[in-house]
């Protein structure tokens, strides 16, 4: 059986530095840094005291008060960005087979918001246990991709996929598997979190993994600086419609770039820990290139996972210089995670949203907040450093590394015939 | 109305979304006010906690209106 090929259709964000898909994309490449002191709860005793969050959100913009609090804000976010990517891919409007339609959703962490929301109110009580009935549905991570289906009554495959910090690009994979083994022609995928919370805070910061530059949030997030002390923790959502290719075409789609490959591997190494020789992240470039059946130096831009942390940018950069060799000088390097913060499970989607939109415009989008060089790292390599740099981008990679040593990559290519 | 019913309708409000005006006492939570299963389970527990009362599944099955939520906890409220 030959594999379909897969294309994108829509694109939807809602970021700490844009709202939309325009306005992330706008954005990035103006440099700007989503950072800033934490406002959804009162951080005065945290090691940390910022992050970046969605800027001035309030569910009632995008739903009605009843229909909005029955969903936690996890899921609030993974449906706004569905829908901007479904409105955009005019899914609705072109009368898309709906049986033949499949929402595969990405969440590290689920309704972190709800599940600390009762368990305290439970604390607070005298042991009745008066727990919501919408608890449960409202914090499992699969709520999100529920709800996506629910809207638009979409009836294909319907699935979370949880693996930390690479949920979403595992989100992105399955989707382009059951697109290309026939078992669905459209895929909603994408990712959401929602994790800035007293819980989600204290606990990345008992695991020594966050910035705490709280004198200077906005220049916390600072991937391959030399003084880089860890991620800032992000939140929002994006989704991609994947669709077969024949499908699109048929209907006059809009289509921004051909998905071609997807690679997964682990890093058996330590649960929370980088391997510091990065082999499983050689492992899972070799693996996406191979499956695109694309060389190395086909490659022009690497998204990379680049969070800011001390060991997790070194091994990577490791890594690639492994596996790309002499052409790791000829490629552009980004982490837009100097500017959107860490965004756990969302943090796949957000970044191959922005792969997308490197090809589309031919522009790299920058690793803001680059003062230091860091001794250990290639200086010939380059990172993309501060501003967006204009370059023809027609194959992007974006990767994703996630807690229990989860690594997955995706390949994009500007679409030919 | 009684103190005890205007709470109850503040609930109903405020946990279905609905208008004041729909809110009568021949209202059904499910046919008329556009509750579902949960909702309704929600709606009673929002009344046990309001009232301080624990109203057992089975009496609970019999309170489908505006009305009849207003005099079980008429006659049950602490």
């Amino acid at each position: 059986m030959s594999l379909r090929r897969v294309v994108v259709t829509g694109l939807g964000a809602l970021t700490p530095v844009g709202k939309t898909a325009p306005a992330y994309w706008e954005g990035l490449v103006a440099g700007r840094s989503g950072a800033a002191p934490i406002t959804r709860f009162d951080a005065g005793k945290f090691k940390t005291r910022f992050a970046c969050e969605v800027k001035d959100y309030n569910p009632d913009d995008y739903f009605d008060r009843k229909e909005g609090r029955k969903m936690d804000i996890f899921t609030q976010f993974g449906l706004i960005a569905a829908n901007e990517a479904i409105a955009d891919a005019r899914l609705i409007e072109d009368d898309v087979d709906k049986d033949r339609v499949g929402v595969i959703w990405g969440s590290g962490i689920g309704g972190l918001t709800s599940l600390q929301a009762e368990c305290i109110a439970f604390a607070n009580g005298d042991g009745t246990p008066r727990f919501n009935p919408f608890f449960i549905p409202k914090m499992i991570a699969d709520s999100s991709s529920g709800n996506i289906s629910i809207r638009h009554k979409f009836r294909g495959p319907n699935f979370v996929t949880t693996s930390a910090c690479a949920s979403s690009s595992d989100s992105i994979i399955s989707a382009f598997n059951y697109i290309r083994l026939n078992m669905a022609d459209v895929i909603v995928t994408g990712g959401s979190e929602a994790a800035i919370t007293e819980s989600g805070v204290g606990g990345f910061n008992a695991l020594k993994a966050m910035s705490e530059r709280n004198d200077a949030p906005e220049q916390a997030s600072r991937p391959y600086d030399k003084e880089r002390d860890g991620f800032v923790l992000g939140e929002g959502a994006a989704s991609l419609v994947l669709e077969e290719y024949e499908h699109a075409k048929a209907r006059g789609a809009k289509i921004y770039a051909e998905l071609i490959g997807g690679g997964m591997s682990a890093d058996a190494y330590h649960i929370t820990a980088p391997d510091p020789e990065g082999n499983g992240v050689v492992l899972v470039m070799q693996n996406a290139l191979r499956d695109a059946g694309i060389k190395p130096e086909d490659v022009d831009y690497i998204n990379t996972h680049g969070t800011s942390t001390p060991l997790g940018d070194g091994a990577e950069v490791k890594a690639i210089q492994k596996v790309f060799g002499e052409h790791a000088y000829g490629l552009n390097i980004s982490s837009t995670k100097s500017m959107t913060g860490h965004l756990l499970g969302a943090a796949g989607a957000i970044e191959a949203v922005a792969c997308i939109l490197a090809m589309q415009h031919d522009m790299v989008p920058p690793t803001i907040n680059h003062f230091t060089d860091d001794p250990e790292l290639d200086p010939k390599l380059n990172f993309t450093f501060n501003k967006a740099q204009k370059r023809e981008v027609n194959i992007a990679m974006s990767n994703t590394f996630g807690f229990g040593g989860h690594n997955t990559s995706v390949i994009f290519r500007k679409i030919s015939e | 109305m009684s103190e005890i019913a205007e709470k109850v309708k503040a609930i109903i409000i405020d946990k279905l979304g609905v208008e004041a005006s729909e809110v009568t006492p021949e209202a059904s939570f499910t046919n008329d006010l556009g509750a579902d299963s949960l909702d309704t389970v929600e709606l009673i527990m929002e009344f046990e906690k309001e009232f301080n009362v624990s109203i057992p599944d089975d009496q609970a099955e019999n309170i489908g209106t505006v009305g009849q939520a207003i005099s079980y906890l008429e006659e049950h409220a602490k």
